[in-house]
């Protein structure tokens, strides 16, 4: 029969299939980080159980990290005992745990494939909605709650009812200035946050093919922001290619049987998805986000939709407006800008630094603009000063930080402040997520650059 | 954690005629710090509820002396964003079984099922006929039968059908969790781990 690239992985995962119930699920690597982790230990704890597998485990710490003198104590108390439980924890079940000052060190999914630990064909879970990312390698990755992190330490296991498969088409080629982030941001917008609730969604077409890894990524990992559970791209030249010789990816007779697995890896032509949608590539422009919602995204170019234009929901769309001091039909275009934030699991990879720099090359960063430029891990860190993006970085008057979550979900110090508008690579602009009062733009880190050095916001085509 | 047996639930309710709630707005990221699951509740709908000094703002419903109960009645959508369960321990510490809404979020719904705050998903015809008959009269009793499958409106008599998966709902309405079952197959698991490279 045939299946698709979705079926394969996740039927040949299924130890047991309950009737009118959930299949339980075998899960080949767990993601584990400080924020969703210590509750599901204290449950091992009060079962007397221990870690099933802790060599398919990995811990890094991320979330509540700060981003400056990280060879510092951590000042804040409770962020503090929250990583000494991780390292406890880690040591206790003798699960590697890459902690803070670690080298190996970063954000769970910028980290994820750094190091091999995704791998086409596996089922990855993790404590944390943006797992989806893994998806760009062919593997089934997706994010989940406390509870079934504590299934999965303790068996390794999790009880999930199998989602419906969708698949998503964007056709041709990009336009010059439009990125992945783009390509995703438009698909959001189009899906709206509830579009693909209860699917796990396959990118495919020519546009996902020629994007890089890193690009790959950005769009599996805002597959959760149109309700998702996960986004799948069938592994390619480009993937092997990439997770090859990588510290911990099969090595020798070992990686040739995995090839043999991961080549069968791709949808079967005549197979049939619950949902299809298809667009042209060509017609995708650089986006901004304008309200509350990743869905409330529109081209740079173009003006705010109007109330009277939407299916319903106007008192909550006029309450978005209104939280971010905008108005129907207003051009994004010229908005005047306070922050700028480069980094994240979405945007915070070399490529997102390269395309960032590539734009503030020669030119200043605006004087009124604070931009906070965060590395997603110490290996896209160290890519930086080896490239010498830094150097010119430095010259436009930028700063780098360490790496983190940051301002992501501001649950460190790195908070916009009340009322204030940052241009922000990462992937949510709910009300208050990059601090209480924040008002957050998503963008494209080539958008972010163009915002930075003009202090307003800017079509980056322009200055090109 | 074995957790409340849930069976039939009357309770009045708090209605939440907003969509696209997300979990940042249910608890916001800077109180995910604790390591054990207490105090969640304090912080459910944070911004919302409270001003920046800490004053209460008057105009938010769990704020409103008209409402109350163990029901939270929300807008499409329900849940959106963040996995962090967090959002459902806040819901269920506040005093909250139950959440209706016409559209759940896939991850907060299972966050719900696995500790026992149930999630009932109503047409959005209903939900609206909830919402307008909480409005003009703050007491009504919503009627929450799990073994039927049913949220009825005391009031009118007006209900509706709600689906859950047959293995969930026996989980619910005898306080079990997804780890003692998986705990019962755990040989059967081993095998299968045998088979399965790292």
């Amino acid at each position: 029969m045939s299946k698709t690239l979705f079926d394969k992985v996740w039927d040949s995962h299924v130890v047991q299939q309950i009737e009118d119930g959930p299949d339980v699920l075998f899960i080949d690597r767990h993601l584990v980080h400080e924020v969703t982790s210590p509750v599901a230990f204290l449950g091992l704890k009060n079962r007397g159980v221990k870690v099933m597998s802790p060599k398919r485990t990995f811990a890094t710490a991320d979330h509540n990290t700060p981003t400056i003198n990280q060879h510092l104590p951590v000042a804040d108390p409770l962020s503090a005992n929250q990583l000494k439980a991780l390292e406890e924890n880690a040591k206790a079940h003798g699960i590697s745990y890459w902690g803070l000052g670690h080298e190996k060190n970063g954000i769970v999914h910028v980290v994820g494939p750094e190091y091999g630990i995704t791998q086409p064909g596996a089922t990855i879970v993790c404590g944390d909605s943006h797992t989806s990312t893994h998806g760009a390698f062919g593997a089934i990755a997706f994010g989940i709650g406390t509870s079934e992190v504590e299934m999965v330490l303790s068996t390794q296991c999790i009880m999930q009812p199998k989602p419906k498969t969708m698949r998503i088409n964007v056709n041709g080629s990009l336009s010059k200035g439009v990125t992945s982030k783009d390509v995703a941001l438009f698909i959001i917008s189009q899906l709206s946050t509830s579009g693909a609730t209860g699917y796990f969604v396959e990118y495919a077409g020519e546009v996902f093919q020629s994007l890089s890894m890193e690009g790959r990524m950005t769009v599996c990992n805002l597959s959760i922001e149109m309700g998702a559970r996960g986004g799948i791209i069938a592994p390619d030249e480009k993937t092997f290619e990439y997770i090859k010789d990588r510290e911990f990816t099969p090595k020798g007779a070992a990686w040739d049987k995995a090839m043999n697995y991961w080549s069968t890896l791709s949808t079967d032509e005549d197979a049939t998805f619950d949902k299809e949608y298809t667009f042209d590539g060509s017609a995708i422009e650089p986006m901004i986000t304008y309200g509350t919602n990743p869905g409330m995204g529109m081209r740079i170019s173009g003006g705010i939709p109007t109330a009277e234009s939407l299916d319903g929901g106007v008192a909550t769309y006029k309450k978005s407006l209104d939280y971010m001091g905008y108005k129907e039909g207003d051009s994004m275009i010229g908005k005047k800008i306070d922050f700028v934030f480069l980094g994240s699991c979405t945007n915070g990879r070399i490529e997102d630094f390269r395309a960032f720099t590539e734009i503030v090359e020669g030119k200043k960063k605006a004087d009124h603009v604070t931009a906070w430029l965060v590395p997603g891990s110490h290996k896209v860190l160290n890519a930086i000063k080896e490239e010498g993006l830094l150097d010119t970085l430095q010259a436009a008057g930028f700063e780098l930080r360490e790496p983190g979550c940051s301002a992501c979900l501001a649950m460190n110090d790195d908070k916009i402040p009340a009322g204030k508008y940052a241009v922000s690579t990462s992937n949510r602009n709910f009300e208050g997520r990059q601090g209480p009062g924040s008002r957050t733009l998503l963008a494209s880190p080539t958008v972010a650059a163009a915002a930075a050095v003009m202090g307003v916001v800017t079509d980056p085509r322009s200055l090109v | 954690m074995a957790y409340d047996k849930f069976n039939i639930l009357k309770s009045s309710a708090v209605p939440l005629p907003i969509e696209n709630i997300d979990t940042d707005q249910i608890i916001p990221a800077r109180f995910l710090k604790a390591t054990e699951r207490v105090g969640f509740g304090d912080n459910l709908f944070r911004d919302w509820r409270y001003n920046q000094d800490n004053s209460l703002k008057s105009d938010f419903p769990l704020n409103d002396n008209r409402f109350s109960g163990k029901i939270l009645v929300g807008g499409k959508n329900f849940g959106s964003g963040s996995s962090r369960e967090h959002a459902a321990w806040a819901v269920y510490d506040y005093g909250f079984r139950c959440v209706v809404s016409s559209f759940f979020a896939d991850i907060f719904r299972n966050n719900c099922l696995n500790i026992g705050v149930l999630p009932v998903q109503t047409s959005a015809e209903f939900l609206q006929k909830i919402f307008d008959v909480i409005e003009s009269d703050s007491d009504t009793q919503l009627i929450i039968d799990l073994p039927k499958q049913t949220i009825t409106i005391d009031s009118t008599g007006a209900f509706e059908n709600f689906e859950i998966n047959s293995y969930k709902k026996e989980n619910m309405l005898n306080g079990f969790d997804d780890i003692d079952y998986l705990m019962n197959i755990k040989d059967q698991i081993g095998e299968f781990a045998k088979n399965t490279p790292l």
